[in-house]
């Protein structure tokens, strides 16, 4: 009797669960518990957690961008290096050393529109391959500028004027505030009606064309926060690391731990670049003395699990259960569930 | 070149549509009111499929003039042509295979017909009705066997809630029982006065909606009138039977 009865009764959309609700409300007490991180935890372990912060905002901006859109870039160093580069721009003309980390990330956004009208004409391989020769010429154009002088490189000077506790202190929370934001932007950016037309156009873009969806504009939109998000990530490493040698930004092993957190976490899944940020960051924890080893060890797992796991863990996970924590996509309750 | 398509919904006129050095339309004229159901049959290459690209803008013709709704519309993209209210379903069905038939539905509702949130709910549970597919609604399109799939290309067509509605041989591969169904659910368009332009090989299913046929061969249209006119016209029997099919 529950059958025809539930196809019967009004059927109504479904877009949050209790379990989703619950999931929310964690995620914000979680971020709120990590603000006491400096107080509380030493030096070491605050250095390593704003790490894993950039590595959180990595993930989710490929996966936003090749998981969700459908643009696979194995240039989005391109982005990384150019908000470190800004950001040693910007301070070095005076500008705040905090200020200008932020204000590094919404001028990358803004070089990435011109960018988009380049790029957004490749499609597939063509884009994946072209936005890498877009770190490549762009990693060469800052190697001109004779503030950084080939690979020699520089450092955000302004940065040593605060102290070594208060700098740690601070740089963790900006990376804190980073995540939690580029994360949020991201989440309720899939959850609004363009998040649906992002995954169409991912899917089938003449089809997507056909009912009714902008295609060019919604793809820029992506493109554009996942450039500005990677470079805001760029920014905080240089933060961290104060120093600033071109290669070490621009290079494609930042591809690597991209792809290798989306892969394993879920690719197109919300919460599994963020388990796959936290898997990579652990494993480099273990294993990230290894030198060559280290990066063969990612490869081979990140391509293991795009041959038998393409949805990767969290994929797997939720073709399993019904365990929808952080829910963009829509469920007809009064249907019949399936999977 | 045709002045006769003042007050139709549709028209395009003179289409011509070379790829390189291939005639695929050869000057077609076509025009329809409002309140009209027209079937298209010809062989296989006649450019049944190309003409209808042509009219919802996924391809642009070499030479020769869309209009919609008295404006020409001939250089506007497809996306925007759906959100006047011209739809289509594609002969081979292009589901957005990671999302679910609902989510796809509701693309169409909130891109191409352009409610608002509450609206489009309420669209596409209509859509998914009116389509038999509140069973298959939560699951993953890329899942769906043939007919639910063609049952997807119409559900999503109507949520973009179109004046016009081109369908591309949706009754293709369907059993007798199915094909009912169909009729059944393009009858309940027409009452809802959505005009339909229905291209499909099933002439026995088109003639069941079909008020006035149109017959095309060879990139150009070779009888257009009545479905008894057009069925008994001499070029529309060549075209099928004779004229070197021997």
């Amino acid at each position: 009797m529950s059958g025809p009865a539930a196809t019967e009764a009004a059927p109504a959309v479904e877009r949050w669960t209790p379990l989703s609700r619950i999931s929310v409300v964690a995620a914000v007490a979680i971020i709120a518990a990590l603000a006491f991180g400096p107080l509380v935890l030493n030096p070491d372990w605050v250095d390593k957690l704003t790490t894993l912060f950039i590595y959180v905002i990595l993930a989710v901006m490929w996966n936003a961008l090749a998981g969700y859109g459908g643009l696979v870039s194995i240039g989005q160093p391109a982005f990384f290096g150019l908000g470190a580069y800004a950001a040693v721009r910007l301070a070095d003309a005076g500008v705040n050393v905090y200020l200008s980390l932020v204000a590094a990330a919404l001028l990358v956004g803004l070089a990435a529109r011109p960018i988009s009208a380049f790029m957004l004409r490749l499609k597939a391989g063509e884009f994946a391959i072209g936005m890498w020769v877009v770190a490549e010429l762009a990693h060469l154009l800052v190697n001109l500028d004779g503030l950084v002088q080939g690979e020699t490189g520089t450092s955000l000077i302004a940065m040593t004027a605060y102290g070594a506790e208060s700098r740690r202190a601070a740089v963790y929370w900006l990376a804190l505030a980073a995540m939690a934001v580029l994360v949020g932007v991201v989440f309720v950016l899939l959850r609004s009606r363009t998040g649906a037309a992002i995954q169409a156009i991912r899917d089938d873009e003449d089809a997507a064309a056909a009912v009714g969806v902008r295609v060019l504009a919604t793809k820029r939109l992506i493109f554009i926060l996942a450039a500005a998000g990677t470079a805001m990530a760029g920014a905080l490493w240089l933060a961290t690391a104060i120093s600033f040698q071109p290669k070490t930004y621009f290079g494609v092993q930042w591809t690597a731990y991209m792809i290798f957190m989306v892969l394993v976490g879920g690719l197109g899944t919300f919460e599994g670049p963020l388990l796959g940020a936290v898997i990579f960051f652990t494993i480099e924890a273990w294993f990230g003395g290894s030198g060559v080893w280290y990066l063969v060890g990612l490869g081979a797992t990140a391509l293991l699990f795009s041959l038998f796991l393409p949805r990767g863990i969290w994929g797997a996970v939720e073709s399993r259960f019904p365990l929808r924590l952080l829910p963009v996509g829509y469920r007809l309750r009064g249907a019949p569930k399936s999977l | 070149m045709t002045s006769n398509d003042d007050g139709a919904i549709l028209a395009a006129s003179g289409i011509h549509k070379r790829f390189d050095a291939l005639v695929v339309l050869d000057g077609v004229d076509f025009a329809m009111r409002a309140d009209e159901a027209i079937g298209v049959v010809g062989p296989n290459g006649a450019g049944k499929t190309t003409f209808l690209s042509v009219l919802v803008g996924a391809h642009q013709p070499s030479s020769g003039r869309v209009r919609f709704r008295g404006d020409d519309v001939t250089r506007l993209p497809a996306a925007e042509r759906c959100r006047l209210g011209l739809a289509r379903t594609h002969q081979v069905p292009r589901a957005f295979g990671g999302m679910t038939v609902f989510e796809n539905i509701f693309v169409a509702a909130a891109n191409g017909g352009g409610f608002s949130r509450g609206e489009a709910y309420d669209r596409c549970i209509d859509a998914i009705s009116l389509c038999s597919m509140m069973s298959v609604a939560n699951r993953r399109a890329e899942t769906l066997g043939l007919l639910d799939r063609k049952r997807l290309e119409l559900a999503r067509a109507l949520a973009t809630n179109p004046v016009v509605l081109l369908l591309d041989e949706i009754g293709g591969g369907l059993s007798d029982g199915e094909a009912g169904e169909l009729v059944e659910t393009i009858g309940e368009l027409r009452r809802r006065r959505i005009a339909i332009v229905w291209i499909e090989h099933i002439v026995h299913i088109l003639l069941q909606v079909a008020e006035r046929l149109i017959c095309m061969d060879a990139g150009k249209v070779i009888a257009d009138g009545s479905p008894t006119a057009v069925m008994s016209d001499r070029a529309v029997i060549d075209a099928y039977f004779g004229e070197g099919a021997a």
